[in-house]
């Protein structure tokens, strides 16, 4: 196959865009897609002080690179799980990049509060390790945009991840989360910040692709508790679907976008944390009930790595 | 042709020998992967579906789709 663009050998072939490009083609044509999914949903507007939350695997770490190429200066923030060499080496590629960056991040070493990893804590607390591990990973992405001013908070979620939640919750018409799966969603109050998905119509192989080809190292091995066979099982069946009709996981995540405007939005009351003023549903938040139960009194510390701070002259590129 | 019995496959951390040397489309057969979600590199580059694999080729095949 050849470049559609330069007529050199391609590296990749987009069945779903029906195109063929060559490295430095489809690493232009890839950013390019973000940058325009950034304008086009108002992602990340001028003056805004985006941080990227990285675990350390091909989507956030991409994310992260994207977004700082693309002339939006953006920090990290990794929660560190304690989970063995998994943990560890990801903290490794995650240093890695930010000092290819030049860019700061923030690191929270779950060890050093609960002196236990989280599969210890969750099953302390009589939770799987994915629900221990959600609320912790939520409570400190929130945590660290208010306390450091950080306003947009950007996750990896590809159009693959989009896909097969939606896909999931159609299926069985969790109509609760139906609707909450927007690229964009408002911080509220100023008690929780911005988020947002950059990636959401990248798809899992071409964001694998930009990664191998912009030379980003990062962890291939999965998370040992990523066991959630169902999501898994639907990515495989959209892939299928893809395999035969290609661009059908796009058309999927497209129309669900021009119909979300329809959706609406269901009002509940938000109440706040009598101890942290974080956002809850009762007088404590989730993560202070849990400090809590294990006795832990200090506060949280994040520890930081390389890279210049949020430099508020840098010019926004977009 | 045995004698070209040289082409070797990396995937998951496992090396595979591979019979002969064969287009990348025919190789994901083999091994019953999809090109949805799998990337194939030879000899560091990544390369398209009907690259045509040669002998003491490196090859990698690269698990796209990540859980959770
Ligand atoms: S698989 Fe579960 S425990 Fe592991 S990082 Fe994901 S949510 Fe956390
Ligand atoms: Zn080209
Ligand atoms: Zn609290």
């Amino acid at each position: 196959m050849k470049c559609r663009v330069c007529g050199q050998e391609a590296c990749i072939g987009l069945r779903a865009y029906n195109t063929a490009l060559c490295a430095d083609d489809f690493i232009f044509f890839l950013e390019k897609r973000v940058s325009t999914t950034i304008r086009k949903y108002h992602l990340i507007d001028a003056g805004d002080t985006p941080i990227v939350a990285v675990s350390g695997g091909k989507d956030s770490l991409s994310v992260w690179h994207i977004l700082n190429r693309l002339g939006y200066p953006a920090d990290g923030i990794y929660v560190d799980l304690g989970i063995g060499d998994y943990s560890r080496t990801s903290l490794v590629k995650i240093t890695q990049m930010a000092e290819k960056l030049q860019r700061k991040v923030y690191v929270l070493h779950v060890r050093d509060i609960f002196e236990k990893g989280i599969d210890e804590v969750a099953r302390a607390i009589r939770r799987v390790p994915c629900s221990a591990c959600g609320m912790v990973k939520r409570y400190v992405m929130n945590k660290i945009c208010i306390d450091r001013g950080y306003n947009v908070l950007i996750t990896g979620h590809n159009l693959d991840d989009e896909a097969a939640a939606l896909l999931g919750n159609l299926l069985y018409w969790k109509d609760e989360y139906l609707w909450k799966k927007s690229p964009s969603l408002e911080s509220k109050d100023g008690h929780l910040s911005k988020k947002v998905k950059p990636l959401f119509l990248c798809s899992e192989r071409e964001m694998a692709a930009y990664a191998v080809l912009s030379g980003i190292d990062y962890i291939y091995e999965e998370c040992p508790f990523s066991v959630d066979a169902k999501s898994l099982e639907y990515k495989g069946i959209l892939n299928k679907l893809e395999e035969s009709s290609p661009g059908t996981k796009l058309q999927f995540i497209k129309g669900y976008l021009k119909k979300i405007k329809t959706g609406k939005e269901e009002k509940r009351d938000m109440a706040y944390c009598e101890t942290c003023g974080y956002p809850c549903y009762g007088d404590k938040c989730n993560m202070c009930r849990l400090l809590e139960r294990f006795h832990i009194e200090k506060g949280m510390d994040f520890d930081e790595y390389g890279g210049s701070s949020l430099d508020s002259n840098q010019t926004m590129v977009t | 042709m045995c004698y070209e019995k040289a082409v070797k496959v990396e995937l998951e951390g496992k090396i595979y020998d591979v019979e002969k040397p064969m287009q990348v489309s025919r190789l994901l057969q083999q091994f019953s992967l999809s090109r949805e979600t799998h990337l194939v590199v030879v000899n560091n580059r990544l390369v398209t579906e009907d690259h045509r694999l040669e002998k003491d080729d490196q090859i990698k095949l690269i698990r796209v789709v990540s859980g959770g």
